[in-house]
């Protein structure tokens, strides 16, 4: 089997490469070579290296869930803890990274589209530590459900701007920030939250998130004194995905699984699980799989988790996807939510609803594989965040109540 | 065998043969405010002085595109446009005697296969496609596609775009290099760049027969002045301003105002 962690675009089988606009491409190659150089500069590793330690919080933990285990067929369950890092999600490791690449490339002012909001925060948090002007888009519908992160990025010293056009979700502010960069390229940088879009960010992003996989490959080598059989993440456009799953592609024994957002499910139209409702074709700069109909316009997608709330996905998981090196599967909101409530109740650890579905995703995986298996969860990010909407799925706001 | 429409390129020439400043060459998008009135609109285009009539197909993420456009095409797709429609406006185009080129983001010609497109558009007598969100480098299918059927594959150059990635953007266009006048989205701006003239002749430095301005473009002064050193004026979101606001009329009264800046 070839290590695919090692391909580095632009392409991945079919897919990837840079279906972008002209006027943007002399910008992609000056990423492309900024990050190249960077990746074997002793200055910019430690500089990274030492944001990771003690900015991040990293290495992040690896916590056995004994309690838990029992919903998942007795299986030991490992969460991998980016819930933990330091604005409480996997985000920022890949934020800081580009936010330095930023600088040395002389730019003044970071640029991000945002479906959570997680990324948004993490962006605007490595703007406001390295002393960058900072605006994050964020569809309108995804600005009401996450209050909570607009109102942090605003603190942080951040311009959100509400998308209103189209969908008013994730893609539609991921449009609305590639006409931003368009405009503004000269002092400007793009920070794309996922492994999407057109080459380097695919790659470049996995590397940013590669630390993930090789934390967690060592750490449950110690646990559980061998390598897992099964690694279990969500996939919105896939970066906590891919940061964990790189580090595990090489050992044929290990099977991986990406679990996408199933909303109310397959058959309602109503999902954004891209391998199975969708097909390949082109959306915001790459070849990959995407909800789409007949003639090629993008279909809306639907999740309970605004962060998989996306119609399309990184370009490495449709050829994992194709390759079957990587087993996709969808999740519904019901099920994640049930994932949520138990993680909550049985480990005192409350996921966010994105991650919720990598821990449903894990129940069936542990059913299947039995009390003898080992299984590798990344937990990608805390739940705080979500509050509202559990608040109000569970119905845990008494009648009246309003917080002042 | 059905006749092949007019090329960009033969009518480019034709209106350097007449004297003319530049060609104007007029965006609409098909299917607003519906698929018949913007045929309508698109013929009277012809019939106002517009040289090459410019098919928008509507998509759902038109990341390069200003909020006139954006606008139009959330409209046409409302009302349901779809891919072949556009196919219906190059026809009529070209029976009005004018010249269609059509402006789709890939993934609508993608989808509807490369090769079955290019052999539907020139059937339909269409001269060949402006592609935004496709570069040379990613062009395998569609050159082979268009070299099959004689098309026009019009790429964009644009002021960032380094001497080596313009000669590379004018060894793979035929027609003409669509130079975008300044670093941003499609809509009307007070001044077109000055950009413009230096990317221009840049193009040409790097061996373009043709290239055609556009972004910005709204008034007969600017065309004129795009007229000086452009092979032709691309006019887009000023057309749908008008036709949104004014209708046919609207656009026919612009058109041949346009026009004028072109002679």
């Amino acid at each position: 089997m070839t290590d695919v962690s090692q391909e580095n675009g632009p392409y991945f089988g079919s897919y990837g490469g840079r279906y972008f606009p002209e006027a943007l491409i002399p910008a992609l190659d000056e990423i492309e070579e900024t990050w190249r150089k960077s990746q074997v500069d002793p200055e910019f590793t430690e500089q990274l290296l030492d944001l990771q330690l003690n900015y991040i919080g990293r290495p992040s933990l690896l916590t056995e869930a004994t309690r838990f285990s029992a919903h998942c067929g007795g299986a030991r369950i490992f969460l991998k803890r980016e819930d933990l890092n330091h604005t409480g999600s996997h985000k920022i490791n890949n934020a800081l990274g580009q936010a330095l690449l930023a600088k040395r490339m002389g730019k003044t002012r970071v640029i991000a589209e945002t479906g959570a909001g997680q990324h948004g925060v993490a962006t605007a948090t490595a703007a406001a530590l390295l002393d960058m002007e900072c605006e994050v888009y964020m569809g309108e519908e995804d600005t009401q459900r996450q209050a909570l992160n607009v109102a942090r990025m605003r603190l942080l010293g951040a311009k959100v701007n509400a998308v209103s056009n189209g969908t008013r979700t994730l893609k539609d502010a991921m449009n609305e920030a590639m006409r931003d960069w368009v405009a503004n390229v000269a002092d400007t940088h793009y920070i794309i939250g996922t492994v999407a879009g057109p080459h380097p960010f695919p790659a470049m992003v996995r590397s940013f998130q590669n630390v993930i996989g090789v934390e967690a490959r060592e750490q449950i080598r110690n646990a559980a004194g061998r390598l897992p059989d099964a690694v279990c993440a969500c996939v919105g456009g896939g970066s906590n995905a891919m940061g964990i799953f790189a580090a595990f592609l090489a050992d044929a024994e290990v099977k991986v699984y990406g679990f996408e957002a199933g909303g109310e499910g397959i058959e309602s139209g109503r999902h954004a699980a891209r391998f199975s409702g969708g097909r390949p074709g082109v959306l915001h700069g790459s070849a990959t799989y995407i909800l789409q109909d007949e003639d090629g316009q993008t279909r809306g997608s639907h999740s309970i988790s605004a962060g998989l709330d996306y119609p399309s996905v990184g370009p490495e998981h449709s050829h994992l996807h194709d390759t079957g090196r990587v087993i996709y599967e969808p999740v519904v909101d019901e099920e994640a939510m049930e994932a949520m409530r138990l993680l909550s109740r049985t480990e005192g650890i409350i996921p966010a609803i994105e991650s919720a579905h990598a821990l449903a995703g894990a129940m069936r995986v542990g059913q299947s594989l039995g009390s003898d298996a080992v299984i590798l969860v990344n937990l990608s990010g805390r739940g705080d965040k979500d509050m509202t909407t559990a608040a109000k799925w569970f119905d845990y706001i008494d009648e009246g109540a309003v917080q002042e | 065998m059905t006749t092949s429409g007019r090329r960009t390129g033969t009518t480019l020439d034709a209106v350097d043969e007449a004297g003319r400043s530049a060609a104007l060459i007029g965006y609409l998008p098909v299917g607003f405010p519906s698929v018949d009135g913007s045929i309508e609109a698109m013929v009277e285009l012809v019939k106002s002085g517009v040289d090459i009539v410019e098919v928008g197909m509507p998509y759902s993420d038109p990341g390069m595109d200003g909020p006139v456009i954006q606008h139009a095409a959330e409209r046409g797709l409302e009302a349901g446009v779809r891919t072949k429609d556009v196919l219906t406006a190059v026809s009529a185009i070209a029976e009005a005697g004018g010249t269609a080129v059509v402006m789709s983001y890939w993934n609508l010609v993608l989808q509807y296969g490369v090769s079955a497109f290019a052999r539907d558009l020139d059937s339909a007598g269409g001269s060949g496609i402006i592609t935004p969100d496709l570069i040379p480098d990613e062009a395998a299918e569609w050159t082979q596609a268009s070299d099959d059927y004689d098309l026009d594959r019009i790429f964009l150059a644009a002021p960032s775009s380094t001497p080596e990635r313009l000669s590379t953007i004018v060894g793979a266009s035929r027609g003409f290099v669509y130079a975008a006048s300044t670093m941003g989205v499609t809509g009307v701006r007070s001044e077109v760049d000055n950009h413009a003239r230096d990317l221009v002749s840049r193009l040409k430095d790097a061996g373009a027969q043709r290239a055609c301005v556009g972004l910005g473009v709204s008034t007969r002064e600017q065309a004129a002045e795009v007229a000086e050193y452009a092979d032709g004026v691309i006019v887009g979101s000023a057309l749908v301003r008008a036709l949104d606001s004014d209708g046919v009329p609207g656009i026919s009264a612009l058109a041949s105002e346009l026009a004028e800046g072109c002679a």
